[in-house]
């Protein structure tokens, strides 16, 4: 299933003219103080949603001091309606494989690791083939390209938790832990994987970083808004008639979205998946970037025929499941949250509860560990309020 | 005092051990393989794996209960697992509940009587566009319909 | 170190910070950070919370404890911190650079709250039916922010089954609030590992293995998690009901012995400061609660001195003089049940190492029910022997199967200083109000077995005695206090020249005795791996306790405990021995009587044998 618009990036023909492999070479004759510079320039930010700047966070752990340092992909994608990286994995591995190889030589770290869903194990196999044939080809292993560099990529499996997207809880489960997320501070680019310094990025993010060096970091920025600079992969889903993965500019409307997935009586859209958004028909005029609706790739689609409490309940028995049960904000906070959706379900609520738990819901996005429960109230937030007048009257 | 004596288990999780090392990270690896291979990590296997890791077999247990693809108990010798996540849920997800558990006679969380199928619910597994998608072991199955499920049930029976 | 801290097991987000010199930031190692508007300076690396109880400003916590490692996960103790976007939690937060904090803005009010609200909305039961009641963490939480009602709700069924299958700890899962303190004692802080956090999400609970009974698993009984449980989800099994009903029987005649710790800490229940003994008031009370006698478990203490020591110096003579190589030194102690458990589970294959001696609790128990009997005319089986002990896993010794070596069970009840506390306030009585009294004869005197209740405390009075049988002379020490015995460092080893011995001990001429002591289970594993590699060749002694502190850090002791709590008692403890005219076990005349008229054959001999020393069962860790 390839990307389903032209895109600019992520065109396997023209990427072909170009000879990925040209890329790395490219890369490797840089020094690494330049490539980081590169990226920053580009204004790359993270793919995964959080939108830190890549640029930045490589050049933090280049700083750290370590005699060891870790390159990790996050490649455990769970956010509902996300599946983007799935494709990227399935027919661009090279230049997620390529953009880890940058991250370890800007960094000056020789291991990588990918940290591969578990309900995306076969795509495995063919990974770990890709992965020796980079080995034969000296794009991998011992004085890559002969440019006195050593690195290596392993493929870790995840075991089915969510929260193992969140990088510390990720690195937890790398050590052998339950996925748990840690303390902030420190952050993974000073004490990460086994204590080391440790870059945690998005597949695309790794897939992106490619590209910059080839076609420069000017290149880039031409794409996209001020603040989110080129493309970025949507995971569409929901009521539409071609879902799928688009690749579209930083910038581009919920409306322009709906047209080029075929779209018709949308009355809402979540926006960056279960922990997302909510945006109603009113809102349509806004854009997709860090600016204003951030995403790391879930557009999901609801017609007029949906029920938004249905939706919503979805959701919060999603986060009620997923939630690490750490931290007391997250693990009873989103069962709270459901079951004031249950109460509502039933007829039983009264509205003014609703609102002691929107407020609830802003203590958990305050107070919450990691980002699972910082974000998972966003649904409750935004239905609850975007979609009161819909809720109420029919109950 | 119980005495461990040779035993197949014994010997699969030291050659796992030989191939991911006895340090903690080693843990999810081999929890992975075993499962794979048998269904499930038994009490006894859980107490080898923190013996070979010299970690408490409670550590073990706290891991495989946090992680959805590994448990303690034997299920059926085939996992089904359905989407239960929004996009699959909109694209039909409850004729295929229904399908499934009229087909295997048995309900979601429930294992058949003849130890062939179990069925689960699993969460967003990244196939939205073409929902509703379960898994059976590790094979993927997308764009459900109450007749496709019954030949697919076919090839597994 | 005590805690331990830095213990590898410990996650690694939970380890304290590690400042690299020359941090940018750092100007002489001090920070300048501003908490609600007020500038100061912190040494680099500083948690929040500690910055902030620097300053006397008060912050909640509930999964902190200082005796462990970080958790952050209760949430309760969030702050403000200028520029960052989410409250962090100042329990886990290293100050590195110069923040501005706000310990209570509205934000941080609300956070509190909406947590406080959430934990009481999942906490199951009220507090006036609760034994923590006056005494718990949450509740104080809660009154401390005004909770008067439960705005999300409140469970009002039992999700668990309360576990009531160990004599020893009691856990109810209903009074949970997962704040892991029980499995950072459990797993990091004494090594043993038998409780976890386990499921996920709305499902997560502390477990056993495959939520097994605690009887069941390897726990060994140390009653850590219970000191450090903020709320009632862990608790001794109290046996106090059984005991009234002992007292309440006129045909029973009830006999309490009492142990060091609990007399230099019970105090606490009463609003003492810590480190107040109350040995002499305590006796005043528990005769009117209405135990028959009250002794003082420093005379078995005693006589495990006598034969502890004399077990030492025989093996030290079949090693050294008859080169039989069976013999295992060095020779461990065996006064602690949890040390006991400990080994049994974990090292089955080095119970040889162990004295075969019983505890003073079981010794006394065995000699009640014999000697006691037989002097006083009183038939055995109406005699109820009841142990005031700081230890929960003293409740599970006694109802070891082989400790009945009187014929009948040797120690009825093990009773913790909580539950004597409990009684004692049942009764109506004020323990610090009370006049003091004496224990009773025959076994009134008291020595060196007192300091027994602070790590080192037996190997300072078995050192006492050992040196002065071999040399004839007093231990070269300044009012006999062996300060290497002393103190809370984990690990330590100090040795004794014998220089000048008798004749018939001739063979020990110039021997250094070398000694090690350890405290804490994760301590012990450290010197059971280093006798395994065989790095214990020279060592001739080992004591070793399963609680932090020693028996004054045990389970059944007041909560809380911390570091310093603990050092108190332990000023008490060894206060009260310095104003002891005795200060040898061989000294104590109650000794030489019951020598001369009971255990006729001596230390060691046949009787001791049979009342006084006891087997140990091979138990290892796997779960069938």
């Amino acid at each position: 299933m390839p990307i389903k618009n032209k895109s600019v990036i992520f065109d396997r023909e023209n990427l072909n003219k170009e000879n990925p492999k040209e890329f790395l070479y490219k890369a490797l004759k840089m020094s690494p103080s330049d490539l980081i510079l590169e990226v920053r320039e580009s204004g790359l930010k993270g793919r995964g949603g959080a939108g830190f700047p890549t640029g930045t966070k490589w050049m933090l752990a280049s700083a750290a001091v370590s005699d060891k340092k870790f390159v990790v992909c996050n490649a455990d994608e769970g956010e509902p309606g996300t599946f983007k990286d799935r494709v990227l994995l399935d027919e661009f591995s090279d230049l997620v494989f390529y953009g880890m190889i940058m991250c370890g030589y800007a960094i000056r770290a020789n291991k990588g690791f990918v940290y591969l869903r578990g309900e995306y194990r076969y795509l495995l196999d063919k990974l770990l083939k890709y992965l020796d044939k980079m080995h034969e080809e000296n794009l991998l292993g011992k004085n890559i390209l002969n440019s006195g560099f050593d690195f290596d990529i392993e493929i870790r499996l995840g075991s089915g938790a969510y929260v193992c997207g969140e990088e510390s809880a990720l690195i937890e489960s790398l050590e052998g832990h339950r996925g748990e997320s840690r303390n902030r501070p420190p952050f993974p680019v000073n004490t990460g994987y086994m204590g080391h310094p440790t870059v945690v990025n998005n597949v695309e993010t790794f897939a992106t970083v490619p590209i910059i060096i080839s076609r420069g970091a000017e290149w880039f920025t031409t794409v996209g808004t001020l603040n989110s600079k080129g493309t970025k992969l949507i995971s569409v889903s929901g009521d539409c008639k071609e879902p799928g993965v688009y690749e579209v500019p930083f910038g581009i409307s919920i409306n322009d979205i709906l047209k080029l997935v075929k779209a018709e009586n949308t009355k809402a859209v979540q926006v960056g998946g279960a922990s997302g958004h909510c945006v109603p028909k009113e809102q349509f005029d806004r854009a997709l970037s860090f600016e204003d609706l951030s995403t790391g790739g879930s557009i999901m689609i609801f017609n007029e025929s949906r029920d938004m409490l249905h939706i919503l309940k979805n959701f919060m028995e999603f986060f009620v499941e997923e939630s690490c049960g750490q931290c007391t904000p997250c693990r009873i906070g989103n069962i709270k949250l459901l079951e004031g959706v249950e109460k509502v379900e039933a007829g039983d609520c009264a509205l003014s509860y609703i609102k002691e738990l929107i407020e609830l819901g802003k203590s958990m996005q305050l107070a919450s560990k990691c980002g699972l429960g910082q974000s998972s109230p966003n649904p409750f937030i935004s239905i609850m309020t975007n979609f009161e007048n819909e809720i109420f009257s029919q109950r | 005092m119980i005495e461990i004596k040779d035993n197949i288990l014994t010997q699969e999780i030291s050659e796992l051990i030989g191939k991911y090392g006895n340090g903690r990270e080693a843990l999810l690896p081999i929890l992975q393989q075993i499962q794979a291979k048998h269904g499930y990590v038994s009490e006894f296997a859980q107490q080898e794996i923190a013996n070979a890791l010299d970690i408490h077999p409670v550590e073990v247990y706290g891991v495989i209960t946090f992680y959805s693809f590994l448990g303690n108990k034997k299920k059926g010798r085939h996992i089904i697992r359905l989407c239960r996540t929004i996009s699959c849920d909109l694209a039909g997800k409850d004729a295929i509940i229904r399908t499934l558990e009229r087909e295997l006679g048995i309900k979601f969380g429930e294992t058949t009587k003849d130890e062939k199928f179990s069925l689960e619910f699993i969460n967003c597994m990244g196939m939205c566009d073409q929902g509703p998608a379960m898994m059976i072991n590790e094979q993927v199955f997308t764009q459900l319909t109450p007749h496709k499920i019954v030949d697919i049930l076919k090839n597994f029976r | 170190m005590e805690n331990n801290k830095e213990t590898n097991r410990a996650p690694i987000s939970q380890k304290p910070l590690v400042i690299e010199k020359g941090d940018k930031d750092a100007i002489g190692g001090l920070v300048e950070i501003e908490i609600n508007g007020k500038p100061f300076k912190v040494p680099l690396g500083t948690t929040i919370l500690d910055a902030c109880r620097q300053q006397n400003i008060h912050i909640p916590t509930l999964c902190h404890h200082e005796d462990l490692c970080i958790a952050g996960v209760c949430r309760i103790c969030v702050v403000e911190v200028e520029g960052m976007r989410v409250l962090p939690t100042s329990c886990s937060f290293p100050i590195t650079n110069r923040l501005k904090i706000k310990t209570s803005s509205e934000n941080v009010r609300k956070a509190r709250r909406h947590i406080l609200d959430l934990l009481l909305s999942e906490h199951y039961g009220e507090c006036y039916s609760c034994h923590r009641n006056n005494n718990c963490e949450l509740q104080k939480l809660a009154k401390e922010y005004g909770v008067d009602s439960y705005r999300f709700g409140h469970v009002t069924q039992r999700r668990h089954e309360i576990d009531r299958s160990s004599y020893s700890v009691i856990r109810d899962m209903d009074k949970c609030i997962l704040c892991k303190r029980c499995v950072r004692t459990c797993i990091d802080l004494q090594e043993v590992g038998v409780l976890e956090a386990t499921h996920r999400g709305d499902a997560t609970t502390i477990s056993t293995f495959m939520d097994k009974p605690l009887a069941d698993v390897v726990c060994i009984n140390c009653g850590q998690c219970i000191n450090r449980c903020p709320t009632a989800a862990l608790k001794a099994n109290d046996p106090s009901d059984d005991i009234w009903r002992a007292i309440d029987d006129p045909k029973k005649h009830v006999v309490i012995q009492t142990a060091p710790s609990p007399r230099a800490a019970i105090g606490e229940e009463f609003g003492l400061p810590a480190g107040t003994s109350m040995t002499k008031q305590l006796n005043t009370a528990l005769k009117m609660i209405g135990f028959d006698k009250v002794f003082d478990t420093n005379f078995t203490a005693d006589l495990t001195i006598m034969e502890e020591g004399t077990e030492l110096l025989l093996r030290l003579k079949k090693a050294l003089v008859e080169k039989d190589d069976s013999v295992k030194l060095p020779q461990f102690t065996s006064c602690s049940p949890g040390w006991i458990k400990y080994i049994e589970h974990f090292y089955p294959d080095y119970l040889d190492y162990l004295s075969s001696c019983k505890s003073p609790q079981q010794m006394f128990g065995a000699v009640i029910k014999t000697y006691y009997a037989q002097l006083n005319n009183i038939n055995p089986e109406d005699i109820v022997t009841v142990a005031l002990m700081p230890c929960s896993a003293k409740k599970f010794e006694c109802n070891r199967p082989e400790m009945n070596d009187s014929g009948y069970k040797d120690v009825d009840y093990g009773l913790t200083t909580r539950e004597m506390a409990q009684m004692i306030k049942e009764a109506g009585l004020y323990l610090p109000g009370l006049p003091e009294s004496e224990f009773d004869n025959p076994f009134d005197e008291s020595s060196s077995g007192l300091i027994f209740g602070a790590t080192g405390g037996v190997m300072e009075s078995a050192l006492r005695t050992a040196y002065e049988l071999v040399t004839g002379r007093q231990v070269p020490f300044s009012n006999l206090e062996i300060l290497p015995c002393r103190g809370f460092s984990g690990v330590r080893q100090a040795s004794v020249k014998l220089e000048n011995v008798k004749p018939e001990w001739s063979f020990l001429e110039g021997v250094d005795l070398n000694f090690m002591i350890a405290h804490g289970t994760a301590n012990a594993k450290k010197v059971m791996e280093a006798l395994k590699r065989g790095e214990l060749s020279n060592i001739h002694f080992v004591e070793i306790m399963a609680c932090p502190g020693g028996c004054i850090g045990g389970g059944g002791q007041p909560i809380p405990t911390s570091k310093e709590i603990r050092a108190k008692r332990a000023e008490a403890i060894y206060k009260e021995a310095a104003g002891l005219t005795i200060k040898k076990s061989f000294e104590n005349p109650a000794i030489a009587k019951i020598y001369a008229e009971f255990l006729t054959d001596g230390p060691c001999g046949h009787l001791s044998h049979k009342l006084l020393h006891t087997h140990y069962a091979k138990r290892g860790k796997y779960i069938p």
